[in-house]
C-alpha cells in the first residue's frame, strides 16, 4: 500500500490546506461567501501555477478531475446534505454535456459564458421536473426511480438518431486560448484553467448553500423528516431544492466535460458512470465538500496509477488492464473497513491527533 | 497573508480579463490551425520506433475485439525477430480505451505526449476514433488505418493525415447489392442493419441496386439485445434475402432468432459481421443451455454468404493465410485463429511494408510521402488506395459461400468500386506473396 500516501504528496498543492485558520478569530469574522471565494481564489491560483509548469497531458487531467469534483460535489450536496441517494446522477451530465455540444454545433456565436449559463438553466429545469416527481420517494424506491433515468436517457440518443448522433455522439470543435496568451499557455492548459475557474465558483455557491440556512433544513430533513417538519421546516420543498442544485451542478459538470473532451456518446453516460460516481463519493467520504475533492481525484488517477503499477510490475496484459477496477473495489473496501468515513474521515482524524486547536477546514 | 492576497487580487484579475475576452467570441468559432510541422521523428530512435494505437482490451467490446491488437502485435514480433524494419524494432502500444471515447481522449494524448509515439496505428472504433481525429490532426500524428468502416476516415481536405483501411461501407454495400440483384433476381429482400453510420452508409450502397426489390427495413440497436420483432417483421415481410449490416454478436442472434421460428432467408453478411469463428463462439454460448443446445453452431452458419477484402482464415489455399497461421502459431495469445486476428494481422504487415518503404531516414513527412506513393500488392485481395486526394483504403470486396465444416467457396472474385454511384468493376490485382513483399529486414 505505498500509493496511497503518494497519492496525498501529490494531491497536496491542487486544494488548499494550508487554509489560514491560524488567525481564526479574524478569518471566522469574515462573512461565509467572502471567505468561501477566497479560499476558492487562492485554490485558483494553486490550480493555476500546477497547469503552468506541467504539461497538455496532466492539464487533460486537471480538468477531468474539475468536473469530476463538480459533479462529485453535487452528489454530496444531495446524499451527504439532505439524505436522499441518486443511482441517476450520470444522466444529468449527459443534459449537460449534450446541451453543451448542441449549443456549439447549432449556435457557435454564443460565448462558452453563455453556453454554460444555459447549460445550468436546462439542468436546473430538468432536475425542477426529477425532483418534484422524487420528492416524496424514500431510500430505495428514491434509487429506483433515478436508476431509471441512468438506464433509460441514453436511449434517447438513438431514439432521436438525427438530432443527437446515436452511438456515434455528437462532435465539437471550441475555441481554443484567446490570441494574447496564444505561447504562453497551450490549449489544453487553457481549457483546465476554464474548467477550474468555472468549478470553483460552482463550488463557492454550493459551500455558501452549505453553510447556510438551506444546508441547516437539509441535514435536518436528512436527520428525521417528522422532527423538521414540526420544527417548521418545508420537507418537501427542501429536498427538491438538494435536488435541483445537485442537477445543476451535474448538468454544469457535463458541459465543461463536452468542453474539454469534445465529443459527447451515450456510452460515456451509462450507468456505470452513475454507480462510480457515487462509490467514489463514498470513498472520499460522504458528509464534506473535502471529501468530493477525494473521490475526484481517485476517479481520475487511481486509474492512471493502478496501470502504471501493473506495467512497472510487467503483469500479462490481461491481468494490467483489469487491475485499475480490481485496484479501485479493494482501495474502497479497505478504506471503508479502516476509516468508515472514507479518506476525509482519515484525514479529519489526522486533524484532530495533531493539534486539537486546528478545526477542520470549512467548505 | 497580506502578499498572498495581493498576488491573488492581480492573478484573478489577469485571469477575468482573459475570460472577458473571450467571452466575446462564440465559443464554436474556431480560428484556423496553422500547418504541421511534419520534419520530425519522435519517438524514432536508431534502433526503435515506437507506434500506438487504442483498443478495446476490457469492457463490452473487448470480446470481440480484442483480437484485432493481438494479432498486429504478433506480426510486430515476427518481424522485430526478421531484425526489424530498416534496423529498427517496432514497439507497439496497444492501449485500453473500454470503447469509451471519453477514455480514448486519455489514452491517445497520453501515447502522443508521455509515450511520444511517431504514428497512431488502426485505432479501433468509429465512435472512439472520432473523438480523437482532429486532435491526432492537428499535432501532426500520422493517423494510419483506423480500424473502422466509417466514411469520415477519407477526408483529405479537413484531416490529411487520416488514411483510411477497411473497405467503406457503402462501397461494401454497392458490391453486396449488386450481387443480390444479379443472383437473386426477382427475390425479395429485407435490410437489417445497424442504427448508427453502419446503417445509414450500408442502405445508401444497398438502395442503388435493391431499391426496387427491398421489402423490409429493420434496425437494432447495440444496447438492445432483443431482435424478436425484427426478425418477425422481416418474416411477416416475405423477405427471401436478409443483408445484415451488423456486428457479430447481433448477426448471431439473427441467426439464432430466425432458426427458432423456422424462418430461413438468404443471409448475406458484411465483412464486421462476418467472421464465423467467432460466431461459432457466440452461437454456442447464446444457445447454452436453450433448447438448441444440442444443434452445432455450424449449422446455423451453412450457406452464409460473406463479403470479405482480407485473405481469410478458412481459406487453408491462401499463401497469405499459411503464413499468418504460422505466426500466430509462434507468436499468437495461444487461442484458435480468428479472422479478427487476421484483420489486426494484415494491418501490421501493411504498416511494417510502408515503414519499409519511408526508408532510413524516417520522419513523419518520410512515412506520409510513402503512404502516397506506396504500390500496395497485398496481402488484401483487393486493390488499396492512399493517395495524396483518396485515403479511402480497401477499395472493393470479393464474395464467399460458407458451408458447415470451415469450408468457404468463392462465389464471386474482386470488386471495386466508389462510394457514389460509379459502377462495380472487376479490378485488375495481383498480389505478392509473404516471401515477395518486402516488409522486414
Amino acid at each position: 500500500m505505498t500509493s496511497p500516501t503518494r497519492e496525498r504528496a501529490e494531491r497536496a498543492p491542487v486544494p488548499t490546506p494550508t487554509a489560514p485558520t491560524s488567525p481564526a478569530g479574524r478569518w471566522r469574522a469574515l462573512p461565509a461567501p467572502l471567505r468561501h471565494l477566497l479560499l476558492a481564489v487562492l485554490a485558483l491560483t494553486g490550480v493555476c501555477g500546477l497547469v503552468l509548469v506541467t504539461g497538455d497531458l496532466a492539464a487533460l487531467r486537471f480538468a477531468a478531475v474539475g468536473y469530476t469534483l463538480l459533479a462529485i460535489a453535487g452528489l454530496q450536496l444531495l446524499v451527504g446534505g439532505s439524505g436522499q441517494i441518486s443511482l441517476g446522477h450520470g444522466a444529468f451530465l449527459m443534459i449537460g454535456a449534450y446541451g453543451m455540444a448542441l449549443l456549439v454545433l447549432h449556435q457557435p456565436m454564443l460565448p462558452l459564458a453563455a453556453n454554460l449559463a444555459i447549460v445550468v438553466a436546462v439542468s436546473a429545469v430538468a432536475g425542477v421536473a426529477v425532483g418534484t416527481a422524487t420528492a416524496r420517494l424514500h431510500g430505495p424506491y428514491l434509487a429506483g426511480a433515478t436508476l431509471i433515468l441512468a438506464v433509460g436517457l441514453p436511449g434517447l440518443a438513438h431514439r432521436y438518431h438525427e438530432f443527437l448522433g446515436g452511438s456515434n455522439g455528437l462532435n465539437i470543435r471550441t475555441a481554443g486560448a484567446p490570441p494574447f496568451l496564444q505561447g504562453i499557455v497551450s490549449t489544453s492548459d487553457w481549457r483546465a484553467l476554464v474548467v477550474w475557474t468555472t468549478v470553483l465558483l460552482a463550488l463557492t455557491v454550493l459551500a455558501t448553500i452549505s453553510s447556510g440556512r438551506l444546508g441547516r433544513r437539509m441535514r435536518a430533513v436528512r436527520d428525521d423528516e417528522t422532527a423538521a417538519a414540526m420544527s417548521g421546516v418545508p420537507v418537501g420543498s427542501t429536498k427538491v431544492a438538494a435536488f435541483v442544485i445537485a442537477s445543476t451542478a451535474g448538468g454544469l459538470a457535463g458541459g465543461l466535460q463536452a468542453y474539454v473532451l469534445g465529443t459527447v456518446t451515450p456510452g460515456s453516460f451509462t450507468l456505470a458512470l452513475s454507480l462510480s460516481l457515487i462509490a467514489a463519493l463514498v470513498l472520499g467520504g460522504i458528509g464534506s465538500m473535502w471529501g468530493a475533492l477525494w473521490a475526484a481525484l481517485a476517479l481520475v488517477y487511481l486509474e492512471v496509477w493502478a496501470s502504471d503499477l501493473a506495467g512497472a510490475l510487467d503483469l500479462g496484459r490481461d491481468v494490467e488492464n483489469n487491475l485499475p477496477v480490481v485496484f479501485f473495489g479493494v482501495v474502497l473496501i479497505l478504506v471503508l473497513r479502516f476509516w468508515p468515513l472514507g479518506i476525509q474521515g482519515l484525514v479529519q482524524r489526522l486533524i484532530s491527533r495533531r493539534g486539537s486547536s486546528a478545526s477542520a477546514p470549512t467548505p | 497573508m497580506r502578499i498572498r492576497r495581493g498576488t491573488t487580487a492581480a492573478t484573478s484579475a489577469a485571469l477575468t480579463l482573459a475570460l472577458l475576452a473571450t467571452a466575446c467570441t462564440g465559443a464554436g468559432e474556431v480560428a484556423e490551425t496553422d500547418a504541421v510541422d511534419l520534419d520530425v521523428a519522435p519517438g524514432v530512435t536508431d534502433d526503435a520506433v515506437v507506434i500506438g494505437s487504442h483498443q478495446p482490451l476490457t469492457g463490452p467490446a473487448a470480446p470481440g475485439y480484442a483480437a484485432v491488437s493481438q494479432g498486429a502485435a504478433a506480426v510486430f514480433d515476427y518481424v522485430n525477430d526478421q531484425g526489424g524494419v530498416n534496423g529498427r524494432r517496432i514497439d507497439y502500444r496497444a492501449e485500453d480505451d473500454a470503447y469509451d471515447p471519453a477514455q480514448t481522449i486519455d489514452v491517445t494524448r497520453e501515447l502522443v505526449i508521455e509515450d511520444e509515439i511517431f504514428a497512431m496505428v488502426g485505432g479501433l472504433g468509429t465512435p472512439t476514433h472520432t473523438g480523437v481525429l482532429d486532435y491526432l490532426n492537428d499535432e501532426g500524428v500520422p493517423d494510419v488505418f483506423p480500424s473502422s468502416g466509417a466514411l469520415a476516415w477519407n477526408n483529405p481536405e479537413e484531416h490529411p493525415l487520416t488514411y483510411g483501411w477497411q473497405t467503406d461501407y457503402t462501397k461494401e454495400a454497392k458490391i453486396q447489392g449488386e450481387y443480390v440483384a444479379e443472383n437473386f433476381a426477382g427475390q425479395s429482400v429485407g435490410y437489417l442493419y445497424q442504427n448508427d453510420d453502419i446503417g445509414v452508409d450500408a442502405q445508401a450502397g444497398l438502395d442503388q441496386y435493391l431499391s426496387e426489390e427491398v421489402v423490409a427495413r429493420e434496425h437494432y440497436e447495440t444496447e438492445v439485445t432483443d431482435l424478436g420483432s425484427q426478425i418477425a417483421e422481416l418474416e411477416r415481410s416475405g423477405a427471401e434475402v436478409v443483408v445484415c449490416s451488423c456486428i457479430p454478436a447481433f448477426v448471431a442472434l439473427a441467426l439464432l432468432e430466425a432458426a427458432s421460428i423456422g424462418y430461413e432467408p438468404q443471409w448475406v453478411v458484411s465483412s464486421i459481421g462476418g467472421d464465423t469463428a467467432t460466431l461459432q463462439g457466440l452461437l454456442a454460448r447464446f444457445t447454452e443451455g436453450s433448447d438448441a443446445e444440442e444443434v452445432p453452431a455450424d449449422a446455423f452458419l451453412d450457406g452464409l454468404l460473406i463479403t470479405s477484402y482480407l485473405p481469410r482464415v478458412e481459406d487453408t489455399e491462401d499463401e497469405w493465410s499459411q503464413f499468418f497461421i504460422e505466426v500466430h502459431e509462434e507468436y499468437g495469445d495461444g487461442g484458435p485463429l480468428t479472422n479478427t486476428h487476421l484483420f489486426g494481422m494484415t494491418q501490421a504487415v501493411m504498416f511494417a511494408q510502408v515503414l519499409k518503404s519511408a526508408g532510413e531516414d524516417l520522419t513523419r513527412q518520410s512515412l506520409i510521402d510513402a503512404l502516397e506513393t506506396q504500390e500496395w500488392r497485398g496481402p488484401g485481395l483487393v486493390p488499396f488506395s492512399s493517395s495524396g486526394d483518396d485515403h479511402g483504403g480497401h477499395q472493393g470486396v470479393y464474395v464467399v459461400q460458407y458451408s458447415a465444416g470451415d469450408d468457404i467457396e468463392m462465389v464471386q472474385g474482386p470488386r471495386v468500386t466508389d462510394r457514389s454511384g460509379g459502377p462495380v468493376e472487376e479490378p485488375d490485382f495481383a498480389r505478392l506473396s509473404p516471401e515477395e513483399l518486402d516488409f522486414h529486414d
